[in-house]
């Protein structure tokens, strides 16, 4: 068995610097890497591009490296719900792109698995293909995507071992699944560690090789934004 | 004149027997309030979940299990989470029936609208350019005119687009319009409603056949 546990988010995160290109797991708030956005917070690493479907709220998920301005660059499918996010992009301080979530997510998986791009139906005769090479297959257009790169991934599971397998929960899983192995360094965090033998393989969301260091998060608030609920 | 329930209502009566449905926000979701009797129906939600049920019972929230619209919900029996590549693999590739969404305009030709209005409102495309992209039948749910009084069917959208020719069918608070080769073709009047108040409402063309009956809503 090959250990990837590391010991906490310190030794987890070691390497990040200015200017890298990060992804992020999570839809919203749910399944976001919490941990690790919080290390990079305190370690106030400048000038990054953040690859993640949002850009958090305010005062929570990236809406808290926004407020630091440590984002450079966001690629994301959708920003609502941000204040801080929407005054730095139409202030031209803060760069997006602004890409389909289907696209965002295979950009991912082809990172993940060795396609240096792919052709997708999304976006043809708008404004996200402009630019880009679009050609027909069976008398319909496509335009040509690349795939993604960065530096570091970092996603959220449920559960997890030493040798870094991973298993998630509920839609906490999104984009965390796509973006392990698309970095040359991915850093899963979890709920629980448990030791090598305990997970069923036959259970195992993603293998332990797309992950190069696990560690078992702290403090989690899964913050909800909308809570809603039928009475009884 | 429908209200957005109405609409919902209205739209439900579209849905068939073992139909997998995508509801984007706003009015679409609504209607999965109105499921007619003895159809069996799994609504996908592009975050990854099939089978969505219902918002949970106050305090059984659970900050892992929301829809596309951050709500927290509840799961069907035989319900699924699945990563973001493979719920759009659902998309892309066909697998889910029916798109019903919102739009800000559509055009005659079913080009959509939904997602930017330049130097006010960039929120982004989310999953609705895959959407519309891919689906082979998309229903537009909307108020036939925006809040200024102007027209939301247009001969040409002005604002950026989500997709071109894609739109199959639009309903409105004022009527129900499938999108043809020659331009919305009015099918369906909403009760109390008239067809010169459709036709003052419409900038888009509009074709009209006979008489145009009144929708059934129940």
């Amino acid at each position: 068995m090959i250990r990837k546990i590391v010991n906490g988010v310190q030794e987890a995160t070691e390497g990040v610097k200015d200017d890298m290109t990060f992804m992020l797991g999570g839809f919203g708030l749910c399944g976001i890497p919490e941990n690790a956005i919080a290390e990079l917070v305190r370690k106030n690493i400048k000038g990054l591009t953040c690859i993640s479907n949002n850009a958090g709220v305010d005062d929570f998920g990236l809406g808290l490296l926004l407020q630091q301005k440590q984002i450079k660059k966001m690629v994301s499918s959708y920003v609502g719900e941000n204040d801080e996010f929407e005054r730095q992009m139409l202030s031209g301080e803060l760069d997006v792109e602004l890409i389909p979530q289907g696209t965002l997510a295979e950009r991912c998986r082809a990172a993940q698995g060795g396609f240096p791009a792919f052709y997708t139906p999304a976006g043809y005769g708008t404004e996200v293909a402009e630019g880009k090479e679009t050609r027909e297959f069976n008398g319909k257009m496509y335009i040509l995507e690349e795939a993604f790169k960065a530096d570091f991934a970092f996603v959220k599971a449920w559960k997890g071992d030493e040798a870094g397998n991973l298993i998630f929960k509920g839609t906490a899983r999104n984009f965390n699944p796509c973006m392990c192995g698309a970095a040359k360094i991915t850093v899963a965090e979890v709920e629980e560690i448990v030791p090598a033998g305990t997970l069923d393989p036959d259970h195992i969301h993603i293998p332990g090789i797309f992950v190069q260091r696990i560690f078992e998060g702290k403090n989690y608030e899964k913050r909800i934004e909308q809570r809603t609920v039928r009475k009884r | 004149m429908l209200d957005k329930n109405g609409i919902a209502k209205r739209i439900a009566k579209e849905l068939e027997d073992g139909y997998f449905v995508n509801l984007g926000i706003g009015i679409p979701t609504l209607v999965a309030n109105y499921i007619p009797d003895g159809i069996a129906v799994e609504f996908q939600s592009e975050n990854g979940v099939l089978g969505m049920g219902p918002f949970p019972y106050e305090g059984e929230e659970d900050a892992d299990i929301i829809n596309a619209g951050k709500q927290t919900i509840t799961t069907m029996p035989g319900a699924s989470f699945f990563d973001s590549a493979t719920s759009f693999n659902m998309i892309r590739g066909q697998h889910v029936d029916l798109t019903i969404l919102g739009a800000m305009e559509v055009a005659e030709n079913g080009d959509i609208a939904n997602w930017k209005i330049p130097g006010m409102m960039v929120k982004g495309m989310g999953g609705a350019m895959d959407l519309v992209a891919s689906a082979e039948n998309i229903i537009v749910a909307m108020m036939h005119t925006n809040r200024a009084g102007a027209s939301k069917l247009l001969s040409k959208c002005s604002l950026p687009l989500t997709g071109v020719k894609c739109v199959k069918k639009v309903v409105t608070n004022l009527a129900v319009l499938s999108i043809t080769e020659d331009g919305f073709k009015l099918l369906e009047r909403a009760p109390g409603v008239s067809v010169e108040e459709i036709e003052k409402a419409t900038e888009g063309k509009l074709i009209i056949e006979g008489n145009v009956p009144e929708m059934v809503l129940d």
